[in-house]
């Protein structure tokens, strides 16, 4: 059982704090999804538990497991387990889906150790298979000309391949249409399990729909303000944020 | 024989995960005696000293001290190249050092204290596995130079200059000086006079060499200038692929690699030249190097340059047949205090020739890169084509990339087509893959090899894995 502990973390970017002592655990197994208005610090969140370096930290902490891992590098902290499935994935030319996952996989091996070239496709096949992913998609460059839906599919191959302790997603649904939605969903689901926490950050409640969270965050200038379970999902769907807002004042 | 240097890396602790990696493979040096130097400086005297210590016929002796005469009457052609040309002294140079003329034939026969260099660099173990023949330079001479005797029974000739100008001259000497003049530039003067070692080779009418032939140029002394010359005449139909390798020590001072390479592909012939310069960051590495291609002959370079202070390389092909082929391939990376300045000529001589430049560079901090092309196709001409691709890589803001293309092409009856562009590896990439795992270092690796592997998977598997290593050494110590 592992937990990552988001503690009155404070996050700034050029000078201006966009998460205002933010609060949460996610324990394994478990699926939390944040939601909120554009512009409330959900992604800054995401980013800087991933150690983006343009973010700053500027109060409280993040333990993996009870351990900080605010000193860390961005590849410590992947490689200790923390996945980050990007709202927008970055292209790699020339390098194919199928070197750049060795890659990351080989870098966290041993020094010395080789990675089985057999044994690594025949996972690569197996886990394209169960994510419905054509093999002729190994090939190609990373996330060059892939339309929204391959490259959210393409974060998920990923995911599935490294098996990270914790997932961050941010923003999975955004720019899919309804079928994309339902294949990327369908590959979450599939991973999720008693060794993975998953934390979803989404604008819209669609698609919890098609992946049921078991907590439910709102977030609200850089704060969560209300936890709920999954119906809070559906109230802030039909009464909209104007109403956590109201409430807010109102408290 | 004293031991390692204090050059040497291989001991070192490693709390640091890079330290433990020897960062520059050819960075090394071990203390050799040397029984013939012809001290520094470049004159008449050290000329004649060369041209006796080989045993020279008098034609040749008066070709270098021409040669020397235009060396010393060019100015430097700092009108349009760097200055940092200026920093060159020639004065401090040592033009000729060996412990002998003739190479050996076996690895056992090389002296231990030669051999041992290239044993770390793992050449024989490469002729074993892959290679035709093999000619390993030290400083001024070959000191071992064999050719596999399948291929020599062929009537392959695979021998170092001086020994392919006193042995064979009926071959050699219709060609040499022919493509290349004297006087083609500042440095292929000073090498027409200064000269010693390289390859020259000779492939008879319908050969084709199976496996490709190497040569590996090695610097040891400080202050050391190597001039090998190297010439291919490749027989109607015959073809044959040659492949370099160069490595030297950081030494504080500089230090001089200027070579002359000229290639002749009779018609129909086939060559590929390929080289990998891997040069330390104190040496100017100022080559020429052209091919003249006859009628359906084929010449192609592929050139990949990682190390050195200063490289001026510009690969070119005279097409001078009917429908010959040009291709140049070149790869450059500059890191941190280093120029590249590389790129190709095509001089389109004869109707239906075709040429294609691919260039492509990368600059890493500090480091700068500049691709110069020239192709030139006259009036008189009919169906020649030129395609030219350059494209550069600049990794963070500091560096620089400049395209210098000359395309000339008169009359109505070509096809030229020219590329380039210039993209960036941005933090966001970066970021990007270390949140899969990989350091910064291998991070920078991946986007660069990512860059060049289109032309990478051109190359013999050997030289591919090769390369990537070398980019893998430069990217890991560019992490600051």
């Amino acid at each position: 059982m592992s937990t990552l502990e988001v503690q009155n973390l404070g996050v700034s970017i050029a000078d201006k704090e966009i998460v205002k002592g933010l609060t949460l655990t996610v324990g394994s197994g478990e699926v939390h999804a944040i939601m909120g208005p554009n512009g409330t610090g959900k992604s800054t969140l995401a980013k800087a538990i991933a150690g983006h370096p343009d973010y700053t930290i500027t109060q409280g902490d993040v333990l993996l497991d009870g351990h900080s891992i605010l000193e860390m590098e961005p590849d410590e902290r992947a490689r200790a387990g923390v996945f980050l499935a990007f709202q927008y994935p970055s292209e790699i030319p020339g390098v194919s889906i199928a070197n750049f996952l060795r890659a990351a996989l080989q870098a966290r091996m041993a020094e010395g150790e080789e990675i089985d070239a057999s044994a690594y496709y025949k996972r690569l096949y197996q886990k394209m298979d169960m994510l419905s992913i054509d093999r002729k998609f190994t090939a190609r460059s990373v996330n060059e000309g892939f339309s929204g839906g391959e490259k959210k599919r393409c974060e998920i191959l990923q995911m599935a391949m490294l098996e990270p302790k914790f997932a961050l997603m941010d923003e999975t649904d955004s720019g899919l249409d309804i079928d994309a939605l339902r294949i990327v969903s369908d590959g979450v689901n599939q991973l999720k399990g008693p060794g993975v926490g998953i934390l979803m950050i989404t604008h819209y409640q669609r698609l919890l729909n098609h992946i049921v969270p078991d907590v439910v965050h709102v977030m609200y200038d850089g704060r969560i303000v209300k936890s709920g379970d999954k119906s809070l999902a559906l109230e802030l769907e039909a009464k909209g944020y104007d109403w956590v807002k109201k409430e807010l004042v109102n408290a | 024989m004293s031991d390692l240097t204090e050059t040497d890396t291989l001991d070192t602790a490693a709390a640091n995960p890079v330290e433990g990696i020897d960062q520059s493979s050819g960075n090394f040096s071990y203390d050799v005696k040397y029984a013939f130097d012809a001290g520094t400086g470049i004159s008449e005297r050290v000329v004649d000293y060369i041209s006796a210590v080989k045993k020279e016929a008098p034609w040749l002796r008066e070709f270098r001290m021409n040669a020397l005469k235009t060396f010393l009457a060019k100015p430097l052609p700092t009108h349009w190249a760097t200055r940092d040309l200026e920093n060159i002294d020639f004065d401090r140079i040592r033009y000729y050092l060996s412990q002998g003329q003739k190479p050996k034939r076996t690895w056992d026969e090389v002296p231990a204290d030669i051999k041992r260099t290239f044993e770390r660099l793992g050449i024989p173990e490469q002729e074993r596995k892959f290679l035709a023949g093999v000619e390993a330079q030290f400083d001024s001479e070959a000191a071992y130079s064999n050719i596999k005797e399948a291929v020599s029974k062929q009537g392959v000739i695979f021998v170092n200059s001086t020994e392919g100008l006193r042995e064979h001259p009926e071959i050699f000497r219709k060609w040499f000086g022919k493509v290349i003049p004297t006087g083609d530039n500042k440095f292929s003067a000073l090498n027409s006079a200064a000269f010693s070692g390289g390859s020259f080779i000779y492939v008879p009418p319908g050969v084709k060499v199976s496996h490709p032939l190497q040569a590996y140029f090695r610097i040891n002394a400080e202050n050391f200038g190597q001039f090998e010359r190297t010439l291919i005449i490749c027989d109607e139909g015959a073809e044959v692929t040659y492949m370099e390798g160069c490595t030297a020590p950081k030494f504080s001072t500089s230090t001089l690699h200027s070579a002359v390479v000229e290639l002749v592909a009779l018609r129909g012939a086939k060559i590929q030249y390929i080289t990998v310069q891997n040069w330390a960051s104190n040496v100017f590495n100022l080559v020429t190097k052209r091919g003249l291609a006859h009628e359906e002959a084929e010449i192609k370079w592929i050139d990949c340059n990682i190390g050195s202070r200063l490289t001026m390389k510009y690969p070119g092909v005279v097409l001078k047949g009917r429908k010959a082929r040009g291709e140049v391939i070149s790869i450059a990376l500059a890191n941190d205090g280093q120029h590249q300045d590389t790129g190709a000529k095509m001089i389109h001589a004869a109707d239906e020739t075709t040429s294609t430049i691919v260039a492509k560079s990368i600059s890493v901090g500090q480091g700068r890169s500049t691709y110069r092309g020239v192709v030139h196709i006259p009036r008189h001409l009919k169906g020649c084509k030129n395609n030219t691709e350059c494209d550069a890589l600049l990794i963070n803001t500091n560096s620089r990339t400049d395209t210098y293309p000359a395309i000339t092409v008169r009359g109505d009856r070509h096809a030229v087509q020219h590329e380039a562009s210039v993209s960036k590896v941005s933090a966001e990439q970066i970021f990007y893959l270390q949140q899969r795992g990989l350091t910064e270092g291998q991070a920078m690796s991946l986007s660069v090899n990512g860059f060049i592997n289109d032309l990478a998977r051109q190359f013999p598997m050997e030289y591919s894995v090769e390369l990537k290593r070398l980019i893998d050494l430069e990217m890991e110590g560019s992490v600051g």
